[in-house]
C-alpha cells in the first residue's frame, strides 16, 4: 500500500510517498534529505511529535513560563503529557534549560523551560 | 540630549541583530529602544519550535532563539532602554522617546535603524457584519493571552485565516482543552506552511475549509456563534451556502502589516505593496542614514531571514557612520507576472558583492520558472517545484550581472509557467 505524507521535520515540507507492507516500510520516496526518510519510517511505525506548552510559575514576572519536551513524544501521549504538565507549578527564578518535569510519564523525555524569568 | 552613533528602534530579533552587527563592525555608541518590558519582540510569545534551523542549524522555540541574541547584547556595551516608547524620528535623526523612569528622552543619532516589526490586521480592516461582542480577537492577541499572561480566552473556537499564526494557535488552544471547530480560509489554498497544516490541524482532526469566510457574527455581550459561507472565484460569498457554527471565540489570522507610523512621520518613502520603506541593498531608506530591517520592511515567515537582513542593515549603518558608504548609481528592481514585490527596491550597479533579491508570488505556481532579466536579457532562470504566497523566495544577482547594467536599466523578476 502507498501512503502519502508531508515531512514535518523542517519548514520545506516535502511530499513523501511511502510503500508499506502491513507494518513494514518497503520504500520511501520524495524526501530531500535523510531526515525525511527517518521521519517517514517513524511516522508509519510510531508517530512522534515534540511538545511545546507552558507551565504555571509562582513569583515570576509572568504567571507562566514556556516549556518544551527535550525529545519527541508518541503522538497518542500528547494529552496525557499536557495533563501532567498542567498539574505542576514551579517557582521563579527559572532559566532556559531548567528541567521542569523529569522523565515525563516514564517516556525518557524531560520537560524543560525555554525562557527565563528572574522573578518580580 | 543624549548622543549616540546608532539608535535602533525596536528590540526584536531585527533590532538586536542590527545593533550587534554594527557593534561588531566597530561602532562605539549603540542604543536599542524597546517599548515592551523585555527584549525579544514577538518571539517571546511564539513558544512553539521551528526557529533557527537555517541560522543555528537547530530547531529552537521563539524565546530560545531570542534568548541567544539577548545574551549577546548583554555581553556587549550596547545600551538598552526597555519600557521605552519611541514617539518620533526627526529630519535630523533626533529620536524622541518616553518612559516612566526618565520621562521624555531625546537621542541625537548619526544613523537610525527602524526595526519596529509588524502588527496583525485587526477586525476593523475586514468587513464582517453583525454585532461587536467579546470573544473576537486576532490570533496573535490570543497567543499572548495563553503563552504570556497564562489564561485561555475561550472554549469553542473558530479561526478565520490559515496563516501560520492561526494554525499554531489552533493546536495551542486544542492542547489547552479548547475545541477548535474549523479553520476557514478565504483563498483556495492555505497561506501557512504545509508542516503546520499536518502538525497543527491534521494531528488533531481539525478541519480546514478553503474558499470559505465568516459573513456574520452573533451574540450581544459574548460571541455565541458565527455564520460562514463559501466564496466564488471573485471571493464573494455564495448565497445559499451559509452555515451557522456555535462558538464563543473567533480568532483572526488574516495577515500582518508592517508598523510604519514612525517611518511615515520621519518622511521615509514607503512601497505601496510591501507597506514597508523603499530600501537599497544596504537596507538604507531614501532618507540618508535611516535604515530598516525585519518585519517593518517586509513581512517575514522565517525569523532566520530577519536576522540575515538585519545584519545587512547593521553593516550598512556602520559603513554610513564611518563615512564608508559607497555612492554609486542606483537602479530599480521590479516584480511582474506573478511576482508581487521585490526587496530591496533599489540596487547599486557599482556594487562589488553578490546580493540577494527577496520576493513573494501572488498565487500558487507548480513547476514554474523564476526568471530574472534586465534590458531584455535573461540573467538567470531557475525551475521551482512550488512557489506559494506564504513563502518568501530569493534570487541572486552577481557583480558580473551588475557590470552589464547602466543607469536606465531595471532588474525584473518574473514567473514563467
Ligand atoms: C503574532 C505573531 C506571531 C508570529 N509567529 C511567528 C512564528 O511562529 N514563526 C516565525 O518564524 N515568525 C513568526 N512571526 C513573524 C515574526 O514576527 C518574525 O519572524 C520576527 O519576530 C520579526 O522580528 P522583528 O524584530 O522585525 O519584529 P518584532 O519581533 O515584532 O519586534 C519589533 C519590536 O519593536 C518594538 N517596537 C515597535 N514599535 C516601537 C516603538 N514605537 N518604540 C519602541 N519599540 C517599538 C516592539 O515592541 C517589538 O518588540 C509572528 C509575527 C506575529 C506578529
Ligand atoms: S525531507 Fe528533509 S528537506 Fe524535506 S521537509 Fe523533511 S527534513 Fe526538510
Amino acid at each position: 500500500m502507498i501512503k502519502n505524507l508531508i515531512c514535518v521535520a523542517c519548514p520545506l515540507g516535502c511530499p513523501i510517498e511511502v510503500e508499506v507492507d502491513g507494518t513494514q516500510v518497503v520504500s520511501v520516496k520524495g524526501n530531500t534529505c535523510k531526515r525525511g526518510d527517518e521521519y517517514a519510517r517513524t511516522e508509519i511505525t510510531n508517530p512522534v511529535r515534540s511538545l511545546t506548552t507552558s507551565v504555571k510559575l509562582e513569583g515570576g514576572m509572568h504567571p507562566v513560563v514556556p516549556v518544551k519536551s527535550s525529545g519527541a513524544i508518541p503522538k497518542d501521549k500528547m494529552f496525557q503529557c499536557m495533563e501532567a504538565i498542567n498539574s505542576v507549578t514551579i517557582k521563579a527564578p527559572v532559566k532556559i534549560g531548567d528541567v521542569v518535569v523529569e522523565n515525563i510519564l516514564g517516556l525518557g523525555v524531560d520537560i524543560v523551560a525555554t525562557n527565563c524569568d528572574s522573578g518580580k | 540630549m543624549l548622543n549616540y552613533d546608532l539608535v535602533v528602534v525596536g528590540g526584536g530579533p531585527a533590532g538586536m541583530a542590527a545593533a550587534l552587527k554594527a557593534k561588531e563592525e566597530g561602532v562605539e555608541k549603540v542604543v536599542i529602544l524597546e517599548r515592551a518590558e523585555t527584549l525579544g519582540g514577538i518571539l517571546e510569545q511564539c513558544i512553539h519550535t521551528g526557529f533557527g534551523l537555517h541560522y543555528f542549524g537547530e530547531e529552537l522555540s521563539g524565546p530560545e532563539y531570542a534568548g541567544r541574541f539577548i545574551e549577546q547584547v548583554e555581553n556587549t556595551d550596547i545600551d538598552v532602554y526597555t519600557d521605552t516608547m519611541v514617539l518620533n524620528v526627526s529630519d535630523s535623526n533626533v529620536v524622541t522617546a518616553v518612559n516612566n523612569k526618565d520621562g521624555l528622552l531625546q537621542f541625537q543619532a548619526i544613523a537610525v535603524v527602524l526595526a519596529m516589526g509588524c502588527r496583525e490586521r485587526p477586525r476593523g480592516a475586514l468587513s464582517i457584519a453583525g454585532s461587536r461582542p467579546a470573544g473576537i480577537m486576532t490570533a496573535g492577541t490570543a497567543q499572548k493571552y495563553v503563552n504570556i499572561d497564562g489564561y485561555m480566552p475561550g472554549k469553542k473556537v473558530v479561526i478565520l485565516g490559515s496563516g501560520d499564526i492561526g494554525l499554531i494557535m489552533a493546536r495551542r488552544m486544542t492542547l489547552e482543552g479548547a475545541e477548535v471547530k474549523v479553520v476557514c480560509e478565504l483563498m483556495p489554498y492555505s497561506g501557512g506552511l504545509q508542516r503546520n497544516i499536518v502538525q497543527c490541524l491534521d494531528d488533531f482532526g481539525i478541519p480546514l475549509r478553503l474558499s470559505c469566510t465568516v459573513v456574520k457574527t452573533h451574540g450581544k455581550d459574548r460571541l455565541e456563534g458565527i455564520t460562514i459561507a463559501n466564496v466564488d472565484e471573485r471571493l464573494k460569498p455564495i448565497p445559499g451556502t451559509e452555515e451557522y457554527i456555535e462558538c464563543d471565540t473567533l480568532l483572526l489570522s488574516v495577515g500582518l502589516i508592517p508598523e510604519n507610523e514612525l517611518s511615515k512621520d520621519a518622511g521615509v518613502d514607503l512601497d505601496m505593496i510591501t507597506n514597508g520603506p523603499v530600501v537599497d541593498e544596504y537596507r538604507e531608506t531614501l532618507r540618508p542614514g535611516v535604515f530598516a530591517c525585519g518585519n517593518v520592511l517586509q513581512v517575514h515567515d522565517l525569523v532566520d531571514y530577519v536576522t540575515e537582513e538585519s545584519q545587512i542593515a547593521g553593516k550598512g549603518a556602520a559603513d554610513y557612520i564611518f563615512g564608508k558608504k559607497k555612492g554609486g548609481t542606483f537602479i530599480n528592481t521590479k516584480g511582474i507576472n506573478g511576482v508581487r514585490y521585490v526587496v530591496p527596491q533599489r540596487v547599486n550597479i557599482e556594487g562589488e558583492k553578490k546580493l540577494k533579491l527577496y520576493f513573494r508570488v501572488g498565487q500558487v505556481f507548480k513547476g514554474a520558472r523564476v526568471v530574472v532579466e534586465c534590458d531584455g536579457e535573461v540573467l538567470s532562470s531557475r525551475k521551482k517545484v512550488k512557489l506559494a504566497p506564504g513563502e518568501m523566495e530569493n534570487v541572486v544577482i552577481t557583480p558580473e550581472m551588475l557590470k552589464k547594467m547602466n543607469k536606465d536599466s531595471e532588474i525584473i523578476v518574473r514567473v514563467e509557467e
